[in-house]
């Protein structure tokens, strides 16, 4: 009783190495097969920097300046971050079809609250976050209290949000001069730093802070942990103590408050309040994803990944511009884009095979 | 059996008897019916249309009727409607076509019913496919703005930079006819006058579509100040457009020195050529439009006259007009305050 009992002696010749999938094949392939499987957002990357490269070489420096190059950004800040919210809900398996849709409610509130109803803007802008933050939630109840798929409910809410955005504004736009003069805090996103010949707008750094700020606690948080356990495998999660329907709660209603944001950035984009604006919102956030390397069956990719497929489409789009090509040519390229990317994932996938 | 077959029988009789007794009463209260189809119904460009023409419907005694697609495209809900129109006995249709040759044969259908068809603000394809089109003359709504545009440079216009903002990529129609109006005005050769895009003047930087909002506005002007940053004029399809191109101006400190021009005469978009962010901007009439096709079919329900088209257009045309406060020599135009006053949204 009074000597120590030594149990863990006998673990002492034990390997104590961490458990690890051994790479057999060492093929070159193989190799970078393994090393893409590690780092999602690698592919993304690579293309991002080849594209950008190379529409550099073409155009040189009407398209390799300071200018153009932000400007990339100033074009993509609305669907990176949509993409933010929606990169959310498919690490969940999911899928968010109403991100575009509470994005303009969102911006739409806060408009009207101001010169409808003549309230505080700070207050009119927290109702307009508000409102996001609900049809978020409306969302992730549904998804993970009801039970129902999250096609369904998104399909759902986006026309119930969209409709409910015309009916309530009467589809009437609320000027940008309007707003410049009596609720400039309205178009905060819209302010700008230059550096040189390079110009950040406030919507941009936010875009960036909060992809940043996503992506550690995705990967260093145990909520971030649970969010692709669950979007892996649910009941496996489940069975490992991981509270289901709370995380998917949490990621649905923050995926509405980050549309709310992103409506209230495109007030800065565009100065004014329009009820029009944004519909393709899902489609494009969701584009922006897929080229990112998330997989739509949940639970693989980076949100770093999301943040560089936005920005292919954007140096895609504007250096087609700039050479003069036709619109069409984009979309058809975008396609491409969406399909090799979803090619290149399911390779990836396969490398324990 | 006996007793309940009776009773049966004396229910029909008498659910007969009480049609029948209806029947008179309700012919008599809606003696005229008459349907309005549009695009959408939040569009504030239909709104006032269905403004126009409950009013007039209300004066003349009409029942009207109202139907819009859910967005705008939506070519089957546009279909049904019809349907539902010469199901319910109307003596005349209002529509504004999302697709404009495929509603043919709808339109054929009810026309061959006895229904008066009239297409509003867009034509039909072909366009005497309708009884008649009440519309704005599109071409002339450029073509002014173009014509205010070429005379406010002066001889500065031949060297002209100038940034195209069109609608979308199919072309359609109503934003064809714009850009290729406006372009004419400025006098510029426009090469195929069913495409934009054709034109080898170089004093066009480029073309980029909008899709009509604030958003693609300012993205579209974005990428043409990319491919050279002093345009210093700018063509627009709507107001909304015309809005987004001016943010992206003010981004880039070049808002004071462009001139934007524009076409559609919407209250927020007067509002602006009052601030100066558009310089003039073509004015169209929609509830006038309405309330004229209302009382095209109250005519034709009386003695079966169809509207008259204006001389030497295919078209009876609504009017437009140019909304400016600097107004130049050779071309009309109204001030800010009357543009006001008849504007719509």
């Amino acid at each position: 009783m009074s000597s120590t009992q030594e149990f863990e002696k006998a673990a002492a010749a034990s390997p104590t190495a961490v458990a690890e999938f051994a790479v057999h094949d060492k093929s070159a392939i193989k190799r970078i097969q393994y090393a893409l499987h590690q780092t999602p957002s690698a592919v993304p990357l690579i293309v991002l920097i080849g594209s950008t490269l190379v529409f550099g070489a073409l155009l040189g420096e009407k398209f390799f300046s300071p200018f153009a190059l932000t400007l990339i950004l100033q074009q993509v800040q609305i669907v990176g971050i949509l993409g933010v919210a929606q990169s959310l809900v498919i690490l969940t398996a999911g899928i968010d079809l109403s991100v575009g849709a509470i994005m303009v409610l969102s911006s739409v509130v806060m408009g009207l609250f101001t010169f409808r109803y003549g309230l505080p803007v700070p207050i009119a802008v927290l109702a307009g976050i508000a409102c996001g933050a609900i049809c978020g939630y409306i969302n992730g109840f549904l998804v993970a209290v009801m039970k129902l798929p999250p096609f369904i409910v998104t399909l759902g809410m986006w026309q119930i949000v969209l409709a409910t955005n015309f009916l309530y504004s009467a589809n009437e736009t609320i000027r940008a001069q309007d707003i410049a003069d009596q609720a400039p805090l309205l178009q905060f996103f819209g302010n700008k730093i230059a550096i040189g010949g390079a110009i950040f707008t406030y919507g941009v750094i936010f875009m960036v802070l909060l992809v940043l700020v996503m992506a550690y606690m995705l990967k260093q948080t145990a909520w971030g942990r649970h969010v692709y356990a669950v979007g892996d495998d649910p009941e496996a999660a489940e069975l490992s103590g991981v509270q289901v329907k709370r995380t998917l709660i949490s990621v649905y209603v923050l995926s509405g408050l980050v549309c709310a944001f992103a409506g209230w950035a495109l007030i800065g984009r565009i100065g004014s309040v329009s009820p029009t604006s944004g519909q393709l919102g899902n489609i494009e956030s969701i584009t922006a994803v897929v080229i990112g390397g998330i997989s739509l069956f949940g639970g693989r990719g980076s949100i770093m990944g999301m943040l560089f497929g936005a920005l292919i489409v954007g140096v895609f789009s504007l250096g087609l511009r700039l050479m003069g090509a036709d619109a069409q040519w984009t979309y058809l390229l975008i396609g491409v884009l969406i399909i090799a990317a979803v090619t290149v994932d399911q390779w990836i996938r396969r490398v324990s095979v | 059996m006996n007793t309940i077959s009776t009773l049966k029988t004396g229910l029909l009789a008498a659910a007969a008897l009480g049609v029948m007794a209806a029947a008179p009463a309700y012919a008599a209260s809606h003696s005229v019916g008459a349907c309005l189809i549009t695009k959408t119904d939040t569009n504030p460009f239909f709104v006032k249309m269905k403004e126009g023409a409950e009013a007039k419907a209300a004066e003349l005694g009409i029942t009207l009727k109202s139907y819009a697609g859910k967005i705008d495209g939506d070519h089957e809900s546009q279909v049904a409607a019809i349907e539902t129109c010469i199901a319910d006995g109307a003596k005349g249709i209002l529509i504004t076509a999302s697709d404009t040759s495929s509603i043919v044969s709808s339109v054929k259908q009810a026309r061959d019913a006895g229904l008066l068809v009239i297409a509003l603000d867009t034509p039909l394809d072909p366009i005497d496919a309708a009884d008649a089109t009440f519309a704005t003359d599109n071409f002339l709504a450029g073509e002014l703005i173009g014509k205010w545009a070429a005379a406010s440079l002066g001889d500065e216009a031949a060297n002209a930079k100038i940034g195209m903002l069109d609608l979308g990529v199919s072309q359609p129609t109503v934003g064809v006819l714009r850009d290729q109006g406006f372009l004419t005005g400025f006098g510029i050769d426009i090469k195929d006058a069913a495409k934009w895009g054709d034109e080898d003047d170089a004093r066009i930087v480029g073309h980029d579509v909008t899709a009509g909002n604030e958003e693609g506005g300012r993205k579209a002007m974005e990428n043409l100040l990319a491919s050279d940053p002093m345009i210093n004029v700018v063509y627009t399809i709507n107001e909304p457009a015309a809005a987004g191109a001016y943010e992206a101006l003010k981004a880039i400190g070049r808002a004071g020195d462009v001139l934007i021009v524009s076409v559609d005469g919407g209250c927020p978009g007067v509002a602006n050529v009052k601030d100066g962010v558009i310089g003039a901007t073509s004015q169209q009439y929609p509830l006038l439009m309405a309330s004229l096709g209302i009382e095209a079919i109250a005519a034709w329900a009386k003695d079966g006259t169809k509207p008259a088209l204006t001389e030497g257009k295919d078209f009876f045309d609504t009017g437009v007009a140019l909304v400016t406060d600097k107004p130049v020599e050779g071309v009309e135009s109204i001030s800010v305050a009357e543009g006001m006053d008849k504007c719509w949204g």
